[in-house]
């Protein structure tokens, strides 16, 4: 067969299909590019408005202090310390459970009418809005259980309503370390625990962690839940004394606080409420710069 | 056949389903003591599956149902009150090479440990042991606390082999061992069976023909989930051979 004759142009020509193939990537990248900065600008404009106008408040003065005048002047000490309270007993509580019981659902049960019911439950009740927590918290805890108007009560809903997404980000985490780990592990005779322990999950407990410490966010600017539950318009608290509360005392929480100098309080000082937000908003980054941290770090210890 | 006759594993029309799927259609066949057994067959003809019946690992598929008997050194796997301690029993290694995420002293020294020791006095000489069997140890002994899974394919792969080894089995069960590394590696591998097996019994489940005409005392072929013969290697491989099917599978004319 005679070979057919060279084409006229060259083979690397730009020929029209390619041209426009070309300015059609050029406009695709650029929109998503577009789109991926304009996440950022909420972001940066919120932050900036917030701290140019609580800038006069802030300091950290404004922290350890109390509030004075009526609300209208001096810090946050106790809704700061009451927010600590109320995020630190929670997750106490809600780590635990959840993430036991997301091992047992990902490690030991099986696909059973049992776990479908347990996992129908978690989906659902990561999905109830957090109002209708907060009016269970007060039907369960504070009349039923009869713990009152306290941080108890208020925690307690608070580990409640985190309590399904760390089970599901728990669960997440495990399902990602390779099957192939667990079977060799049981090929040489190790049991169930075991391999988890040994295995399982050295190689998820970055993701585990980082689904627990997200949630400290998400109870520290829930307002709903501890407003029915056990946290109140004010409550006398000495400047900068670290433990004011007991567990059945009523707390000041810095979601409800913003809440109330936002809307309740009259002749507040202008730059008060921007700076509990600024105070609240600036805790959760930090709370979630120190998730991102962790995992950086352990996922430069992670072994595959 | 030079190792007698002694039955090391027994399986009785085994049948194996996942859900309503039956893949392995009543099977019985036996291992004897220290033979190599090579079972070859195209993919999907229940290989795998068969090999995770004889130390029920199976199990862990909630789907799978089976039937019919499967009995290592006179034992029913299905009676047996420990099931880990059969596990033991039986060497695993897998497609696929898996590093466990551990350094390669811990990957070696996982299944003792799993089973109770810990003094490093006695898992030492259990980690060298295993890795020189699996013709690692040379390339790994200065490092032996680096990561498992840092290792390149091949050695991962004998990585595993160790580690099957580790808990001293009286039968090594390679699931396609091969399919990973290069022929380099596959051979060294190979040098290492043929060492191994004066020791202990070895069921070579291989895509690779030749490579069971090289190894093996006796060849099964398994054809969607049916034995379609067993016998001595070179008649498996001769034109001796009863089923046409056979014939025509180790000459590359079907499958």
């Amino acid at each position: 067969m005679a070979l057919a004759p060279a084409p006229a142009t060259s083979r690397f020509a730009r020929t029209p299909h390619v041209v426009r193939k070309e300015r059609a990537q050029a406009v695709a990248k650029a929109v998503f590019a577009v789109m991926a900065a304009a996440m950022v600008v909420p972001l940066v404009l919120i932050v900036t408005y917030l701290v140019v106008r609580a800038w006069p408040a802030l300091g950290p003065e404004f922290i350890l202090d109390v509030p004075r005048r009526g609300m209208t002047d001096g810090g946050i000490w106790p809704a700061f310390v009451g927010t600590l309270y109320l995020v630190g007993l929670s997750l106490l509580v809600s780590t635990p459970i959840g993430v036991l019981a997301a091992i047992y659902l990902n490690e030991y049960a099986r696909d059973s009418w049992f776990t479908r019911v347990v996992n129908l439950a978690v989906i659902n009740l990561a999905g109830v809005p957090s109002i209708v927590h907060a009016l269970f918290g007060l039907g369960a805890f504070v009349y039923a259980a009869r713990l009152g108007y306290s941080i108890l009560s208020a925690a307690l809903t608070l580990a409640i309503m985190t309590l399904p997404v760390i089970i599901a980000s728990t669960r997440e985490a495990l399902a990602s370390v390779p099957m192939a780990f667990r079977e060799a592990c049981w090929n040489v005779g190790a049991t169930r625990w075991q391999t988890i322990r040994a295995v399982v999950l050295p190689n998820s407990i970055s993701g585990i962690l980082t689904g627990v410490i997200l949630q400290v966010s998400r109870a520290a600017g829930e307002t709903a839940p501890v407003m029915f539950t056990g946290a109140v318009f004010f409550k006398a608290v000495e400047r900068g004394r670290l433990f004011p509360y007991g567990l059945k005392d009523q707390c000041m929480a810095l979601s409800m606080h913003l809440y109330t100098l936002a809307t309740q309080v009259p002749n507040v000082k202008e730059s008060l409420p921007y700076a509990t937000a600024v105070v609240l908003l600036g805790s959760v980054l930090l709370v979630n710069a120190t998730a991102i941290a962790l995992r950086v770090l352990l996922r430069a210890r992670k072994r595959w | 056949m030079s190792a007698g006759f002694v039955k090391t594993i027994e399986v009785q029309e085994l049948r194996l389903a996942y859900d309503s799927t039956e893949v392995i259609h009543g099977i019985t066949f036996d291992v004897y003591k220290n033979e190599i057994l090579a079972v070859i067959g195209p993919a999907q003809s229940g290989k795998s599956s068969m090999l995770r019946c004889l130390n029920r690992t199976i199990d862990f598929t909630a789907s799978a149902r089976w039937s019919g008997s499967v009995r290592v050194d006179g034992e029913d796997v299905r009676r047996t009150r420990d099931v880990f301690a059969l596990r033991r029993k039986i060497g695993m290694v897998a497609p696929l090479p898996v590093g466990l995420p551990l350094t390669i002293y811990d990957n070696v020294a996982f299944a003792p440990r799993c089973s109770g020791l810990t003094r490093r006095a006695d898992l030492d000489p259990i980690v060298e042991r295993c890795l020189r069997q699996a013709a690692l140890w040379d390339e790994v002994k200065d490092r032996l606390a680096s990561l498992g899974t840092a290792l390149s394919g091949g050695q991962q792969q004998r990585l595993t082999i160790a580690r099957a080894l580790s808990h001293q089995p009286e039968i090594l069960c390679l699931d396609e061992f091969s399919i990973a590394i290069d022929p380099v590696t596959t051979m060294r591998i190979e040098d290492a069976l043929k060492e191994l097996r004066r020791e202990m019994t070895i069921v070579l489940v291989t895509n690779l023909t030749q490579q069971a005409r090289r190894l093996s005392d006796r060849t099964l072929f398994l054809w969607e989930g049916e034995v379609v013969e067993l016998d001595r290697t070179e008649v498996i491989f001769s034109e001796a051979a009863r089923s046409q099917r056979t014939r025509d599978y180790v000459n590359g004319v079907f499958g």
